[in-house]
């Protein structure tokens, strides 16, 4: 018996070895291991054999077994991988092929640098607030200190509509209506980007630009935060190295008045056409508020100051993404709003 | 305003150079534009033209040996009025001239070492020019020291600052003004200025009558000055007015506008034998004319202050003055009118007939102190420089003030506005060198006595910005403000808006608002007015726009023109209206989609109205509308500029927030859709809480069901009656398919409609859903006839 059993592994293991895929793997296991199997009939025909021989041969087939057994695993095992390498080689795709696009649109680059800004001072507490762009002479002119006739509203020659009313030349106009809607006349921490509007087109001007406003008052503000302030501002939206200047300067609504000069952001100070060779460029107008604004809406100038300042967010954002004429940032040209799709970083 | 820095020295010392005291200046918030040499030359000497003959080889030019002092050189010359013995400025080897650097060299075949110069070519500006100086090489008087540098022997080595002034600073409209400031900056004291003459013994009141008939005129002084020689004005005012920037014409012309430069109050010299023993002032008669110095006739108005003669205007007062009276080369006698003129009176009619440096002075204000000053530097000049004999006496009108302003503000103020600790004796320190004088009211007080001379100040806060100015704000350091913290707010919602449509793969536009009068109320229909511009700048941007859409339409035929086709734009912007009287202004969103459109992942479709129609479902979904807007057609309301069969309106909570369609083809001709969105009546309607809903754990079920109607029938009738029909199991209707065509009648069309049904607390039989089926059926067959699709 012992014969037949070594001579049934040995065929076995032949016809493992041998197997060249899962089908001939099953078969032997069929024939040698499955219910009417070869070694299934030694065990079966073991009732024959005497008590001492029953043990020994009976395991002696389950040895058999196991080796057959797991000889047929691995076999397989190998089968399967083989099979997977040969499907991946198969699989494998040309990966330089275009990709298949998700088109997403684009945020006109002129609102990203408004978002910017807003961002910025929200996250110095500040309220973002806006008003009417058609705008009364009342809010954009006389609230903040520049009665009719007054001769700085020859810098800004206006769009009237009528004689009180006029595209606002400023988003100052904002400041007399934050004051005026407080009612209980307390603090104001708020910046108003948007857009205004004067009678000049040029390469370097437009008709219609954006700006924005900044408006703080409290007890006891003073110039230096309005330095602070500004320095956080320009820092973080034009770069950290850059210097600020602080000229003294004139505007009817603020007292004193200040114009910022930042060091010129194309050449770093050593002179160019940029900036006319001064090394500068003038970026902000700014100021403590005139004591005439406070009162005429409707603040103690003995119990609050503040500061205000402005500035144009189109160079802003000419600076930022290298837009040479101020124009391309109004025709709209799709080719030009398609590359503002990616995020700031 | 042109500094001349010779001119200024004569009153206050500086030790600095040009472009320093150009850049102090700026730091005190004098800005500068230019600053630098009023001629920008180098190495040009007098010389003296010992021989000239004619060059060999030309018909024009000239070998000239010319004596510079340490040698005698040879040149050639082309200048016609070259000759021996000439006295002439010669640029030497190397000199640097705004045309470029001289050098030695061979003209034709003839040695010449450097170069005999015109005017012209040192680079005086052109209208200061004389016709000799165009015509040939300047010639310098027969005195001139042979060898010396030739540009200060002219007195012409001057440097310039071209200042732009803030509008508060008139009173730096003049070299005391100037040299106040200079003054300020570095500490120096300013002199005196000479105003010594002699008088006869007449009174000029004895013949002579000032009137002044307004209360635009503050103060009105005159003299007169008899036997006046007009000749040309010394080198030194020449130079003076031209690094000015006002050309010289005689020294008696010159000798007005210097005065005017150096006190800042503009005078004005009247031929005095051509007037009547009288000057009044009072406002132009309507339509009254006035024939100016330049020879042209002015019709004035009412709001134009005129100097008389008694009988007709002579001048216009401030601006110009009139012909008829004007100094000539035979004026023997002259009137000298000093006044200060209402400002704004000035400024208007300035900017009607012509902007002088006389009017640009009156505009800003001026210190009566001036207004005498003036009138008797003018005299002492007179007589120094036209040999003129100042009669005795005065006329004079004035009502002004004299006295300084004066301001008591507390240490303690200036320091809290600045937000710093500047020492007391710092800051009395800046008064005193401004030219101020103060008391001090114990420890904490000051009261400062302000010269009228500053105009422009008036209150604290002015003293304040003084203190800043002249202390220097590049001293105060930057801080936040310490002000107690709270959250910023900024509006959520139209930035999630702008969001979303990106996300929708829509280009964001930023477009003018400003459009023409047939453009601005295209794709509306209401009851509102054109809100137009009284003065555009052009035609074409006359009127405010009434709705964004004919922008975003000029952004598509921009791109189109570009062969961009591909075209899907929004824009959220302002929109203004009148009604009745009233001017408003609205937030609109627009939308233009043309060409093809990406729906998600690499699909492309052509933009059709139902594309418009998802980006508006997926904008009102977004917002919170969903299940409370539908789109009606309400041709009413329509806009003529739209498809008339391609055009909703969207109604919210039934009211009509907006449209989408397609433009109309006799407008452009290629399919272009469109959608505008009241945004400001759109999010008042008020939208509750995202909220989580319980999602059933049953099965759905889903039912097709294909519907033949007639072809009148909408798809939105067919949903309304299915969801009657179907009840609450009915969660989800779907369109799927819309067939017409073979196997469907001509007049009608098929719906394929896929139905979901679903119970939140158990899962429904076969029976319930088939019975919902039947109902279904029969219902929409009873109300819009529609059969079973076989």
């Amino acid at each position: 018996m012992k014969e037949q059993i070594e001579r049934i592994r040995n065929l076995a293991l032949e016809e493992i070895s041998k197997a060249s895929g899962r089908k001939e793997l099953d078969d032997a296991r069929v024939k040698y291991l499955g219910k009417k199997g070869e070694l299934t009939a030694v065990l079966r025909g073991m009732g024959a054999l005497s008590p001492e021989e029953r043990p020994v041969i009976g395991s002696l087939v389950n040895v058999v077994k196991e080796e057959l057994e797991t000889l047929i695993e691995q076999k397989e095992e190998e089968y399967d991988e083989q099979e997977l390498n040969r499907k991946l080689k198969e699989e494998t795709i040309d990966i330089t092929l275009p990709s298949t696009k998700v088109k997403r649109g684009s945020k006109h680059p002129l609102n990203r640098v408004i978002e910017e800004v807003e961002d910025l001072f929200v996250s110095m507490g500040y309220d973002v607030v806006t008003g009417p762009e058609l705008e009364t002479d009342e809010y954009c002119f006389e609230r903040l200190n520049l009665p009719k006739g007054h001769p700085a509203r020859d810098m800004q020659d206006s769009f009237y509509i009528t004689s009180e009313y006029l595209l606002r030349t400023q988003t100052s106009a904002v400041q007399a209506r934050t004051m005026m809607a407080n009612e209980e006349k307390g603090p104001i921490r708020v910046i108003c980007p948007g857009k205004t509007y004067r009678r000049d087109d040029d390469a370097t001007h437009s008709h219609q630009f954006a700006q924005v406003e900044g408006l703080v008052i409290d007890k006891n503000v003073s110039l230096a935060d309005l330095k602070g302030t500004l320095e956080v501002f320009v820092k973080k939206m034009l770069g950290e190295n850059l210097e600020l200047r602080f000229r003294p300067s004139y505007f009817p609504f603020t007292e004193p008045s200040y114009e910022v000069d930042v060091t010129c952001f194309k050449c770093g100070g050593k002179g160019c056409n940029l900036c006319k060779q001064t090394g500068w460029i003038e970026l902000l107008g700014s100021g403590i508020v005139h004591p005439n604004v406070l009162k005429m809406n409707g603040y103690d100038p003995e119990k609050y100051s503040g500061f205000a300042f402005g500035t144009g967010l189109d160079r802003l954002a000419m600076f930022k993404y290298g837009i040479t004429d101020i124009r391309l940032l109004y025709q709209n040209d799709v080719r030009f709003l398609n590359q503002f799709d990616r995020a700031d970083r | 305003m042109k500094l001349s820095t010779n001119f200024v020295k004569d009153y206050v010392d500086i030790d600095v150079d040009v472009k320093t005291l150009a850049e102090d200046m700026t730091k005190v918030g004098n800005e500068y534009e230019e600053a630098g040499k009023l001629l920008n030359v180098t190495k040009l000497v007098v010389g003296e033209v010992k021989t000239c003959e004619m060059h060999p080889d030309s018909d024009h030019l000239h070998i000239c040996t010319v004596d510079v002092g340490n040698e005698i050189l040879n040149i050639v010359c082309g200048a016609p009025n070259v000759r021996a013995g000439l006295k002439v400025i010669v640029a030497l080897d190397g000199a640097q001239l705004p045309g470029g650097v001289i050098k030695k060299g061979m003209i034709r075949g003839q040695e010449s070492n450097g170069m005999l110069c015109s005017i012209a070519e040192l680079g005086l500006e052109s209208k200061f020019l004389e016709e000799a100086d165009r015509a040939g090489i300047h010639e310098l008087p027969a005195d001139a020291p042979v060898g010396e540098e030739a540009v200060s022997y002219m007195k012409m080595d001057d440097e310039v600052i071209d200042f732009e002034l803030t509008a508060n600073r008139g009173d730096l409209l003049s070299i005391l003004g100037m040299a106040n400031e200079i003054a300020a900056i570095y500490d120096k004291k300013v002199k005196e200025i000479d105003l010594l003459h002699k008088e006869n013994s007449e009174d000029i009141n004895d013949n002579f009558k000032v009137e002044v008939n307004t209360n635009n005129c503050s103060i009105f002084l005159a003299k007169k000055v008899k036997n006046i020689k007009i000749e040309e004005s010394p080198d030194f005012i020449r130079n003076r007015l031209i690094a000015s920037g006002i050309r010289p014409i005689n020294n008696v012309v010159d000798i007005s506008n210097y005065v005017m430069l150096e006190t800042g109050q503009p005078l004005h010299f009247y031929d005095s034998d051509k007037l009547q023993g009288k000057l009044e002032v009072r406002m132009a008669n309507d339509k009254e004319t006035l024939t100016t110095l330049d020879g042209i006739e002015r019709t004035l108005k009412s709001e134009d202050i005129v100097i008389s003669d008694g009988k007709r205007a002579i001048g216009l007062a401030g601006v110009m003055g009139g012909l008829d009276t004007e100094i000539t080369e035979n004026t023997k006698n002259i009137v000298i009118e000093s006044a200060i003129f209402d400002p704004v009176k000035i400024r208007m009619t300035s900017k009607e007939i012509l902007r002088s440096e006389a009017s640009s002075r009156f505009e800003k204000g001026l210190d009566p102190n001036r207004t005498y000053m003036a009138i008797e530097r003018a005299c002492h000049m007179l007589e120094k420089y036209a040999q003129g004999e100042v009669t005795g006496g005065i006329c004079k009108y004035d009502t002004t003030d004299l006295s300084n302003k004066e301001i008591e503000i507390t240490f303690e103020n200036i320091n809290r506005i600045l937000g710093m600790k500047i020492e007391t004796k710092d800051i009395l320190d800046v008064f005193r060198r401004l030219g101020f004088t103060y008391t001090q009211k114990g420890e904490e007080t000051v009261v400062v006595s302000v010269p009228k001379r500053r105009g422009d100040i008036t209150i604290k806060e002015d003293l304040i910005e003084e203190v800043g100015r002249i202390y220097g704000v590049d001293n105060i350091i930057g801080r936040l403000p310490m002000i107690s913290p709270k959250e910023g707010s900024y509006d959520k919602t139209t930035r999630a808006i702008r969001n979303k449509m990106i996300d929708l793969g829509l280009n964001e536009t930023l477009s003018y608002i400003l459009v023409n009068d047939k453009e601005a109320k295209m794709f509306t229909k209401d009851d509102t007015e054109l809100v137009s511009l009284l003065d555009p700048m052009t035609e074409d941007r006359n009127t405010l726009r009434h709705s964004i859409l004919p922008s975003l339409i000029k952004i598509y035929e921009y791109n189109k023109a570009r062969s961009v086709k591909d075209v899907s734009i929004f824009e959220i912007g302002k929109a203004f209206y009148k009604k009745a009287e009233e001017y408003g202004e609205h937030t609109k969103i627009a939308v233009l989609m043309t060409g093809e459109y990406y729906l998600g992942i690499e699909n492309k479709k052509q933009v059709d109205f139902y594309v418009i129609k998802g980006i508006a479902e997926e904008l009102l979904d977004y917002l919170g509308y969903g299940g409370r807007y539908s789109f009606v057609v309400d041709s009413e309301k329509m806009s003529e500029d739209m498809h008339p069969g391609q055009t909703a309106q969207i109604s919210v909570n039934n009211d009509i927030v907006g449209m989408i369609g397609r433009v109309h083809p006799k407008l452009l001709k290629e399919n272009v859709y469109v959608m505008e969105i009241d945004l400001d009546k759109l999010l008042d309607k008020k939208v509750g809480k995202m909220k989580y809903k319980e999602v059933s754990k049953y099965p759905s079920i889903k039912k097709d069901l294909s519907l033949v109607v007639d072809k009148t029938v909408t798809a939105k009738e067919i949903e309304m009656n299915i969801k009657k029909a179907g009840g609450s199991l009915l969660t989800k209707i779907q369109v799927y398919d819309l067939y017409k065509g073979t196997g469907i009648p001509e007049d009608k069309k098929s719906l394929t409609y896929a139905l979901t049904f679903e119970k939140a607390d158990r899962t429904l039989t076969d029976e319930e859903i088939n019975s919902t089926m039947e109902k279904i059926i029969d219902f929409v067959q009873k109300k819009i006839g529609a059969e079973l699709r076989k």
